[in-house]
């Protein structure tokens, strides 16, 4: 085969991916749009096999052996609530990928003493850059979401200038290497350094602001690739690469419209170490609710709010919330939850869990659409979501959470919240729907407290 | 601004666009299995991989740079379209008999 024909089937790869993500705009064609990215992958593979005079075949399938033996068993066996430990361990992978290559290419050029042309340089270095810090940057992200590392933020003084003199020697020695090839001692410096700055750069970030944080790994991890097809000259690279990076992009503006915060904001400000304040509130009286009176408030309703985050991710809570939801609505009572867009770890989080306990998704309401039915609900239950539903972010200009868009909990005629104890929220700071005249503090695991309401409720169930 | 480079960059300007348009567009249901697919797709580089480590007179470096960097691209290929597919088989419009 020759190298145009390869040209014409990364062209039909291309379409077939842009297809791909187009067909993910509706669940109902969604199937079809992962079918169309694989049929794309299995294009652009044979293509590049076939066209090219490939050498080292042993190397290369062993690599795909092994390849698929540990991305098999990952995609069938991993827990649904591990989904954003997976989603960083694959940007950490891909960001890798691409790091490896431009590094064996920049050998390569100085081994054959064929200095690469500066814009492949340039890309290179971008490449590599952004590659290697991703790199490290997702392990760490992977580490904090599997509570391997302390995912509450790590800091130190003087943390955002260290962070950015890494940067700019990172930067300068990758000028450098663009504008002298040759000195090749330069560049495991250099690698080394962007390795380091992608540990330091996500270490301060704390569990809360992970949902942009995984949506900022993956644009670069996207945008690395897209480097390495300039410094290839391959235009699918190029492609997939602006796919992955845009849609990286536009998920974390979405998270961080949904915090109200920005993205200097995300990566800089250390959201988690906000000194408790207020630390007289805590003394202020709650009233707490067992699971009998919760199934009977419940059972009285006509209408139910149910708040799930993360804590119900934690408790692995969804199926017996699944219980709950076919209980009540066997009852005729209408059941439907509230997403925020930041609950949970990862952008979407909380709808692949309670998918994953078969709730229709017509029932997962956005928070802009469900946000004007709070006045006429009779319960919202919130479990395992605590900031999202704080009315400070209304009301108190004081509150560090203060102007990011909430679910209007507080305004459902009975509010109940299963929390395990009133520690403050992620953030470490109160709650005042907690002490609200309407709430009922439900203290329990959330899996064990919705298995109890539901063992009060079915007395006349069945009946 | 000629030849491979600025062909690129026209590439690169209108794919992010496009792509800026069609993310856009999905679902919010969807995002996290989006981040799945995006992942798989952009785990592209494999091409990259393979060129690199098929190169006639590739040396030791390389081959070792190369086969690493192919087993990541195909865990993710390999693990991100099946994980996404799993994903978007659980979400189901309205319940049928249990």
């Amino acid at each position: 085969m020759t190298g145009q024909v390869v040209d014409y089937i990364y062209i039909v790869s291309a379409a077939l991916f842009i297809l791909s993500l187009k067909w993910m705009n509706s669940p109902a064609t969604a199937r079809r749009g992962v079918f169309a990215g694989e049929i794309g992958m299995l294009f652009a593979i044979t293509g590049t096999l076939a066209a090219h005079h490939v050498f080292n075949w042993q190397w290369i399938l062993a690599a795909f052996f092994i390849g698929s033996a540990v991305g098999v068993p990952i995609a069938y066996i991993m827990p649904m609530t591990a989904v954003p430990q997976r989603t960083a361990m694959s940007h950490a992978c891909g960001a890798l990928a691409a790091a490896l290559v431009g590094t064996a290419e920049y050998y390569r050029s100085v081994q054959l003493h064929t200095p690469l042309a500066t814009f492949e340089m340039v890309a290179l270095v971008v490449e590599t850059l952004l590659g290697f810090l991703t790199f490290t940057g997702s392990l760490m992200a992977m580490g904090k979401l599997q509570e391997i590392l302390p995912s509450r933020p790590l800091t130190y003084r003087g943390q955002n200038l260290i962070n950015l003199t890494l940067f700019v020697i990172a930067a300068g020695l990758g000028i450098r290497l663009i504008l002298v090839p040759a000195d090749a001692w330069i560049f495991p410096i250099f690698a080394g350094l962007a390795l380091l700055f992608g540990v330091l750069l996500i270490v301060p970030i704390g569990g809360a602001d992970m949902p942009t944080v995984i949506a900022l790994l993956n644009s670069y991890a996207g945008l690395s690739a897209c480097a390495m097809g300039f410094a290839l000259n391959n235009k699918l690279l190029v492609i997939a690469g602006a796919l992955d990076g845009s849609s990286g992009l536009i998920l974390s503006i979405i998270m961080c419209k949904a915090m109200n915060r920005s993205f200097t904001n995300v990566l800089f400000g250390a959201f988690g170490q906000i000194q408790a304040s207020k630390a007289a509130v805590d003394q202020r009286p709650v009233r707490s609710a067992s699971a009998e009176e919760a199934a009977s408030i419940l059972e009285a309703a006509s209408t139910v709010i149910v708040v799930p985050g993360y804590g119900l991710a934690v408790a692995q809570a969804q199926h017996k919330i699944r219980e709950l939801y076919d209980n009540l609505m066997r009852r005729g009572i209408d059941v439907k939850f509230a997403i925020h867009p930041v609950a949970g770890r990862m952008p979407g989080h909380m709808n692949v869990l309670l998918a994953e306990a078969d709730i229709p998704y017509d029932r997962l309401v956005e928070m802009d659409e469900i946000n004007s039915e709070f006045a006429q609900c009779d319960v919202a239950l919130v479990i395992g979501a605590n900031d999202v539903t704080n009315p400070a972010a209304r009301s108190d200009t004081s509150s560090p959470i203060y102007g990011m868009p909430i679910l209007d909990v507080d305004k459902a005629r009975t509010v109940m919240v299963i929390k395990r104890s009133m520690s403050p929220g992620f953030a470490g700071i109160d709650n005042e729907l907690y002490y609200m005249d309407r709430t009922l503090m439900l203290f329990g695991d959330a899996r064990a407290f919705v298995a109890e309401i539901v063992k009060e409720l079915p007395a006349r169930a069945t009946a | 601004m000629t030849g491979d480079l600025g062909v690129g960059l026209y590439v690169f300007m209108l794919a992010t666009f496009v792509g800026l348009e069609v993310v856009r567009k999905v679902s919010r249901l969807l995002h996290t299995p989006l981040m799945s697919l995006t992942n798989a797709i952009s785990a592209i580089s494999v091409v990259g991989a393979i060129l690199i480590t098929g190169a006639q007179g590739a040396t030791a470096l390389s081959k070792v740079l190369g086969f690493i960097a192919i087993t990541a691209a195909v865990t993710n290929i390999v693990s991100g379209f099946l994980i996404t597919d799993r994903m978007l088989k659980m979400f189901k419009k309205r319940e049928g008999p249990k």
